[in-house]
């Protein structure tokens, strides 16, 4: 792989730029292979990179049944955070973000990490008391956030109305190294990673089965064919019911669209990210000047990735009230994806009824921010069949009733 | 925006005027039953991409659950029954048949 540089930029601008690699490969498939991870989303391509760059397990297939990062972790509205309020979700979405940190020298590829500062509002009382909560079980897990009051989130934040009379800025839970970073680059930069290692990214590829003997998985059926593996790992976030019903098993999930929308562009206005949990909306501004606005998933399970219209109205009319200079901004695009919502609202990382299956699945709303912690957790996890990142995660809790409840702590969608 | 007809009230109901209430036709396990079954009957869920058996409640109508057959991909509403039975019925099949040739459902064909 030729890395890529400010030399490098200069070296080619004086040969017309003819000199550059192909990002990542696009391999026939072979027979078999060690590992082969279903779904080429952030959370397979970082797994597939953990395994190579901490196990040295390099012969693995990712396989993709569209393009890679065309899931999710193309369609989210990129926010960085780890104030969760349960030990093992401080630890992997804590473990993520260090990762995102270093990310982009890592990957030898720009992923735009800006920690630019996520600021959850508290506009209840209830909101008050759960973010000083939050905020106390973040500083016994090491993970830096503050309570700030409404004068110092006005501070930060201008163009805030801070006394709307329906739903008044009481003060706000404040993660100063939270922000965003460029979702595609994410995918794109573990996929090229991957491809250097060896790895075959195989795209457009669509797994149809998932063959078996003696309880063991022997491979997959695919549109290419059957493709065998001594592991596999099942990584395809909204999809995850329809995979595990070719594997033979259920899942504690349930898919459900989830949307956001931009607006046109405008000058720099706000250098924050801003959730607002009560109304159900959150905001950020892009680098080309965008306000991108998430918003919540529709209430019935669903697999087209459009979503409810009345629910973008919901959002924007409520984010209005607190940001009273969009009210005038027209809407540039509109999109939806297909988010896996476990019962307890946590991720599962975990075996399955099949002893050489693996399941990352249940990010539901908020996986984006996770995607390397994931990766490193779930890659140790498929090596060595255990990893304390990922423990507290199995899919047994729902059995055993140990449930990881953060539906409190997440919200809204993010 | 997606719409049912309520068979309890007769009204056509836009889905903000409806209650959702998850797949239907699940069967209860309560105290004493063992821990796979409850878990089973507690979270684990079909989840189908395709024809998808649920429950609705016409919240801001006549306050009545029932049942409806919905296609999860197209939004597409295969028809409403009564919420007094264990399977849909023969006729709501028969419709499902027409649109999805081959179909099944958990226990369902
Ligand atoms: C509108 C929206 C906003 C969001 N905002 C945020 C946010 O601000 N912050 C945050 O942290 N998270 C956010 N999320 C959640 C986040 O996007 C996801 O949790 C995360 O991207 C999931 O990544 P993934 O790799 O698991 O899934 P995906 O990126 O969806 O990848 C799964 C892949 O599997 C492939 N696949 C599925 N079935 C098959 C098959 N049979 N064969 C082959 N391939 C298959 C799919 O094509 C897909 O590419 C948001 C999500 C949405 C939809
Ligand atoms: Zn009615």
């Amino acid at each position: 792989m030729k890395r890529y540089s400010a030399f490098a930029i200069a070296r080619e601008a004086f040969r017309q730029h003819k000199g550059w690699d192909r990002a990542w490969g696009n391999p026939e498939p072979k027979k078999e292979y060690d590992v082969i991870i279903i779904g080429a989303g952030g959370h397979g391509l970082a797994t597939a990179y953990y395994l190579g760059k901490n196990f040295g397990i390099t012969n693995v297939a990712v396989i993709e049944k569209g393009w890679l990062g065309g899931g999710n972790t193309g369609r989210n509205t990129t926010i960085i955070r780890s104030n969760y309020l349960q030990d093992p979700s401080a630890a992997i979405y804590e473990k993520a973000r260090g990762l995102y940190e270093n990310l982009s020298q890592d990957l030898n590829y720009n992923i735009m990490f800006s920690p630019r500062g996520v600021l959850m509002l508290a506009q209840t009382e209830h909101e008050v008391r759960g973010y000083k909560r939050t905020a106390q079980a973040n500083s016994l897990q090491g993970v830096t956030t503050e309570f700030i009051g409404p004068q110092k989130v006005k501070q930060i934040c201008p163009i805030m109305n801070i006394d709307g009379p329906r739903y008044p800025v009481l003060g706000g839970l404040w993660q100063a190294r939270g922000g965003t970073a460029r979702h595609d680059a994410v995918a794109w930069g573990y996929a090229r990673a991957c491809s250097d290692m060896g790895m075959h990214i195989l795209q457009k590829t669509e797994v149809t089965g998932v063959t078996q003997e003696g309880g063991d998985v022997t491979g997959v059926e695919t549109s290419r064919g059957h493709i065998g593996c001594k592991k596999l790992g099942i990584v395809v976030a909204g999809n995850s019911g329809v995979v595990a019903d070719m594997a033979g098993f259920r899942l504690p999930i349930e898919s459900v669209p989830l949307q956001a929308l931009v607006s046109e562009p405008i000058k720099p206005c706000m250098d924050i990210v801003v959730m607002a949990n009560t109304v159900h909306g959150y905001m950020s501004q892009s680098d080309k000047g965008e306000m991108v606005i998430g918003g919540g998933t529709d209430a019935f399970n669903g697999y087209h990735q459009r979503g409810s219209f009345h629910h973008l109205e919901e959002t924007v009319r409520a984010l209005v009230e607190t940001f009273p200079m969009i009210a005038r901004l027209k809407m540039l695009r509109h999109w939806g994806g297909i988010v896996d919502v476990t019962g307890d609202r946590s991720p599962i990382l975990s075996k399955t009824p099949l002893g050489n299956c693996f399941i990352n699945s249940g990010w539901g709303t908020g996986g984006f921010k996770a995607i390397p912690g994931s990766g490193w957790g779930f890659a140790e996890l498929m090596a060595k069949g255990h990893s304390p990142l990922t423990a507290e995660f199995g899919l047994d809790r729902f059995r055993e009733g140990r449930f990881i409840d953060e539906s409190v702590a997440a919200g809204v969608a993010h | 925006m997606l719409t049912f007809n309520c068979p309890c009230c007769g009204l056509d109901k836009d889905e903000t005027e409806l209650g959702y209430g998850g797949q239907a036709h699940l069967k209860r396990f309560g105290p004493g039953s063992d821990d796979a079954d409850f878990e089973d009957y507690m979270f684990n869920r079909i989840n189908p991409k395709g024809v998808h058996f649920e429950r609705w409640r016409c919240a801001s109508g006549c306050g009545k659950w029932f049942h409806a057959a919905r296609c999860t991909m197209t939004m597409e509403v295969f028809g409403t029954y009564a919420a007094q039975t264990f399977e849909p019925p023969q006729s709501i099949k028969d419709a499902i048949t027409a649109k999805r040739p081959g179909w099944s459902w958990g226990n369902f064909k």
